[in-house]
């Protein structure tokens, strides 16, 4: 076992684990933060996608120990008072049908306009290739994320 | 009691952002991963590396002394209550339906069919004591390839043999047809196979407290897992309770009662606490059904003006080890579509059901209908060729007149209206279709080394699923009804209790907007209940594009009867006769009179009191239907496609796709331009992209999300979308199933657009995925083999 301690949206956790533990599995099995999908095994679906210091990542590629001394912000820690601006784009867009990517996408999403506050139709494509979305065909998820960098969505 | 009274207005048609986005967008979403009882623990199956083998031992003893396990069984453990999984579309009457036991007792029949389970604290804990569990097998030779598999001497999956059904629909005289004509085409098609990934994996807990069994499963049919669980495991169906949470997606792969959710179920039995099992993407590629997989054989017959005479299909069709619930009937919901849109004097359609030893196949969006719609798009595109002619042309040559409905087809339905001229000519305007024709030619007279392509698809499709009685005459073995309830509560909010099941439909969305413009209430004043067999009893839950025609029918109706039983209430109270009263914008009141009378929320209220209530009236404003369609749904449209063929390196880029579609009249048109996006980028998923491949031992090789090459952003096009309105006429809101019409109007035209592009080099084929190296070796042998520049 190994001891870690991780502030996850805000809130500050000291845990034994497992070294092998996955940060994904830490989010979700030992401190209830379900708000972060599990799509695959091999890092490409990015359901599970999550900002470590800032930057996102896949949260299943990465072990709970590695996450030690670290700031998190999954989904649940978005909104902040009201919907952050790519919740919100992605709801009027009709961004999602079933939404088992959108916590991943909006993620995402959200480092990538940090990177490019302004990105084009094909950055936009080419920023969230690493997020699979079986429903919608990215047609309006595309839209979403242009609509928040509009609305000034850079962090 | 003053209700919040407001009438809404043109509810229907409203492009309503969506109820179920809060939940999901803020991650407090409740998938059944996402469930923790008290003492839950979970499971973890192990599942046959070998295609086929006898189970010669399972050592399970290794597994239950690792730290955390608390049980681990084998087939035998089991194989006196797991009974045997359900195949409810026995499609002939000599149909082989061989035994598919949850959990393999003595062979198994293809890589991912289980043979143990563990079940431990936590999942780390379970994976760790399935990998101590020891099977010995004893190998017997794979069966993979279907027409192998009906030869002479093949190995047999099952003792009966590798063949599971012949079913066969003529109509007109087919001979005639072909010796008379003029034009004779044939092709072979592969459908490859598919496998469905929805993002959210299956899943699934259960609880069994004395006799009460309760199940969450990431499905899209609770109500029909509840009857088959009866069923199948000897549950009495009044003790069990299933609920499907928030669903993930599904495409058909969540149409199925599975193995796991039988065993989850017993193995919460066994232990005495509830159990979770929640698959990996990995398991999920194996073990979860897969779709398509058919080898088509179509021939068409025309005349030198291009009149079709005839079409005859044989088919066979992949049933992979086991029957799954609705596997065998697939194939036939295609049977009636390959006539598409099209007259014709004669039709033949033959399909043979194989059995291989590989992960079983079932429903996939569009289920039957893609595969049809890909094989005659494609062979009128051929047909064209061989006839010299605009394959625009062809088509509208020989398709239904829009004054010719309702159309009674060669394959024996009735259209009941479309209106291909307005989706072609709008689609065609929307493309620039003449530009692009002439800016190929010039390109290819330019020898350009990328070639552009027009890809056309015609489709319609037949949804809705389904009414009973053309059920039984296909011997499906339940029926195709929907029911609704509608509770206008005491404080004047209403209830709509459904019993589809939706998993990213927008369901609570789009029937609000049914059920606040029947009853003139607010939209926001609605709640839809819906996936959980106690609070929503009746159902026959969401697949085949049936939710709105059928479900979203019964809550319109469980209105009407609302408000009929509102407009006894009120002569009452007005003292007025009941057929003086009217029901106009959300208030019941004397004809002529709007402002002598009561909003239905007072109505609501005076029912909840009781106090002044008719002889023969029951309290409470509230009531329920039940609709069996009368007949299917008949959405259509053209799909235009332009593809860029590199000649150089077999690249295929979409450079515009148009789709204009016609599913009637529409309840949300944000919803349904969605349900399109969707669609259309899993068809073209099919044309370019996603393949499931065996290799010769049987091993499936695309089990991950790096192999398989489900679609993103950066590989698919943005699409223009368009409709027309053609109501139906068979349902009172007009509206004809559109989820997955996309999917099955894309795949051709995409296909019809790479040929179209490499047609002048010798090239009428490439077998999907159309991937780069593919359409680079059709480009080569063709060059090879002597074909035109």
């Amino acid at each position: 076992m190994a001891n870690i301690t991780v502030t996850v949206d805000g809130v500050t956790y000291t845990d034994d684990v497992e070294p092998r533990l996955l940060l994904v599995h830490y989010l979700r099995d030992r401190i209830g933060k379900t708000g972060t999908p599990i799509g695959c095994d091999t890092s490409n679906c990015g359901a599970c996608t999550v900002h470590l210091n800032g930057e996102s990542v896949k949260s299943c590629a990465v072990l709970a120990v590695q996450a030690d001394g670290a700031e998190i912000t999954t989904i649940e820690g978005m909104a902040n008072g009201e919907w952050h601006p790519l919740q919100q784009a992605f709801h009027s867009e009709h961004a999602l049908q079933c939404g088992y990517c959108t916590p991943g996408m909006i993620m995402a999403a959200a480092d990538l306009l940090r990177s490019n506050p302004r990105p084009s139709d094909q950055e936009i494509r080419e920023g969230l290739e690493g997020n699979l979305c079986r429903c919608t065909g990215y047609e309006n998820i595309v839209r979403a994320v242009r609509r928040a960098a509009e609305a000034g969505a850079t962090s | 009691m003053t209700a919040d009274i407001q009438a809404s207005s043109a509810e229907l048609g409203k492009a309503r952002l969506r109820k179920e986005d809060a939940r999901l967008v803020t991650g407090q979403t409740n998938w059944t991963d996402n469930i923790v009882l008290p003492g839950m623990l979970h499971m973890a199956f192990v599942r046959s590396p070998m295609a086929h083998a006898r189970i010669t031992s399972v050592d399970v003893s290794a597994a239950r002394s690792t730290p955390g396990v608390f049980a681990a069984f084998s087939g035998p453990d089991f194989a006196d209550e797991q009974g045997s999984m359900p195949c409810v579309w026995p499609v002939t009457e000599d149909i082989v339906m061989p035994s598919y036991p949850p959990m393999a007792v003595d062979e198994v029949r293809y890589v991912g069919d289980i043979v143990a389970c563990v079940i431990a604290r936590d999942r780390y804990a379970a994976a760790d004591g399935a990998a101590a569990i020891e099977v010995d097998y004893d190998p017997l030779p794979p069966v993979l390839d279907m027409r192998q598999a009906l030869g002479e001497g093949s190995p047999k999956v099952h003792e009966a043999g590798n063949k599971s059904y012949e079913w066969v629909l003529t109509n007109g005289d087919i001979d005639a047809a072909f010796r008379d004509a003029a034009v004779v085409v044939k092709r072979d098609y592969v459908q490859q196979r598919l496998i469905p990934c929805p993002m959210e994996p299956r899943a699934a807990v259960a609880t069994s407290v004395a006799d009460e069994v309760t199940l969450w499963s990431a499905t899209q049919i609770p109500h029909v897992t509840r009857v088959l669980l009866a069923l199948t495991a000897g549950i009495p169906e009044q003790n069990i309770r299933v609920i499907a949470p928030d669903v993930g997606g599904g495409f058909g792969s969540k149409l199925e009662f599975i193995a796991e959710e039988v065993l989850t179920v017993l193995a919460a039995r066994k232990v005495g606490r509830p159990v979770k099992w929640a698959e990996s993407r990995s398991e999920s590629s194996m073990a979860s059904h897969h779709g398509r997989d058919q080898l088509q054989r179509i021939r068409i017959a025309a005349d030198a003006d291009g009149r079709i005479r005839g079409l005859s299909v044989d088919l066979l069709a992949n049933m992979g080890a086991y029957l799954k619930i609705i596997g065998p009937g697939i194939p036939l919901l295609g049977a009636f579509m390959y006539n598409a849109i099209y007259k014709m004097d004669a039709y033949s359609f033959r399909c043979t059901g194989v059995f291989t030893t590989t992960t079983p196949t079932d429903a996939y969006r569009g289920a039957g209908r893609p595969e049809a719609t890909f094989a005659i798009e494609r062979i009128i595109d051929e047909l064209a060729a061989e006839l010299n002619m605009d394959p625009l042309e062809l088509r509208q040559r020989n398709w239904i007149p829009h004054e010719e409905f309702p159309f009674d087809t060669i394959a024996g339905l009735t259209y009941d209206s479309g209106n291909y001229e307005a989706a072609t000519a709008r689609a065609k305007e929307l493309f620039g279709y003449d530009a692009l024709r002439q800016e190929q030619t010039e390109r290819n007279l330019d020898g350009d080394p990328v070639r552009l392509g027009i890809g056309i698809s015609t489709y319609t499709e037949m949804c809705g699923l389904a009414p009973s009685r053309v059920l039984s005459s296909l011997s499906y073995v339940a029926g195709g009804w929907e029911h609704a309830s509608v509770r206008v509560l005491p404080t004047g909010k209403v209830e709509v209790v459904t019993g589809t099941s939706p998993h990213g439909q927008g369901h609570e969305t789009a029937w609000s907007q049914i059920a606040a413009d029947a009853l003139g209430v607010p939209f926001e004043d609605i709640r839809v209940l819906h996936g959980d067999t106690q609070v929503a009893p009746k159902g026959m839950d969401t697949y085949g594009s049936r939710s709105v025609v059928v479900g979203g029918t019964a809550v319109h109706s469980a209105c009407e009867n609302v408000i009929a039983k509102a407009k006894r209430i009120s002569a009452h109270m007005l003292e007025a006769s009941e057929q003086d009263i009217e029901f106009t914008s959300g208030r019941l009141h004397v004809r002529g009179d709007p402002e002598k009378g009561h909003a239905i929320q007072e109505i609501a209220f005076a029912a909840f009191t009781a106090h002044n209530l008719p002889d023969g009236v029951e309290p409470t404003l509230d009531a329920e239907a039940t609709i069996d369609p009368a007949t299917f749904s008949f959405p259509h449209g053209t799909h235009l496609c332009a593809a860029e063929v590199d000649t150089e390196t077999g690249m295929v880029t979409i450079r515009s796709y148009v789709a204009v579609d016609d599913v009637g009249n529409v309840i949300n048109p944000m919803i349904v331009e969605g349900q399109l996006h969707g669609g259309i980028a899993q068809g073209i998923a099919q044309a370019l992209y996603e393949d499931g491949v065996y290799d010769d031992d049987g091993n499936l090789v695309t089990t991950t999300l790096a192999d398989y090459l489900v679609p993103s952003a950066a590989d698919l096009p943005s699409f223009v979308t368009d409709r027309t309105e053609t109501p139906a006429t068979t349902n009172p809101l007009g509206v004809k199933g559109v989820g997955e019409a996309g999917t099955i109007a894309s795949t051709p035209a995409v296909v019809n657009a790479i040929i179209d592009a490499l047609r002048p080099l010798g090239i009428n084929d490439i077998t999907m995925p159309c991937t780069p190296e593919r359409v680079w070796r059709a480009i080569q042998d063709a060059r090879e083999s002597g074909g035109a520049a």
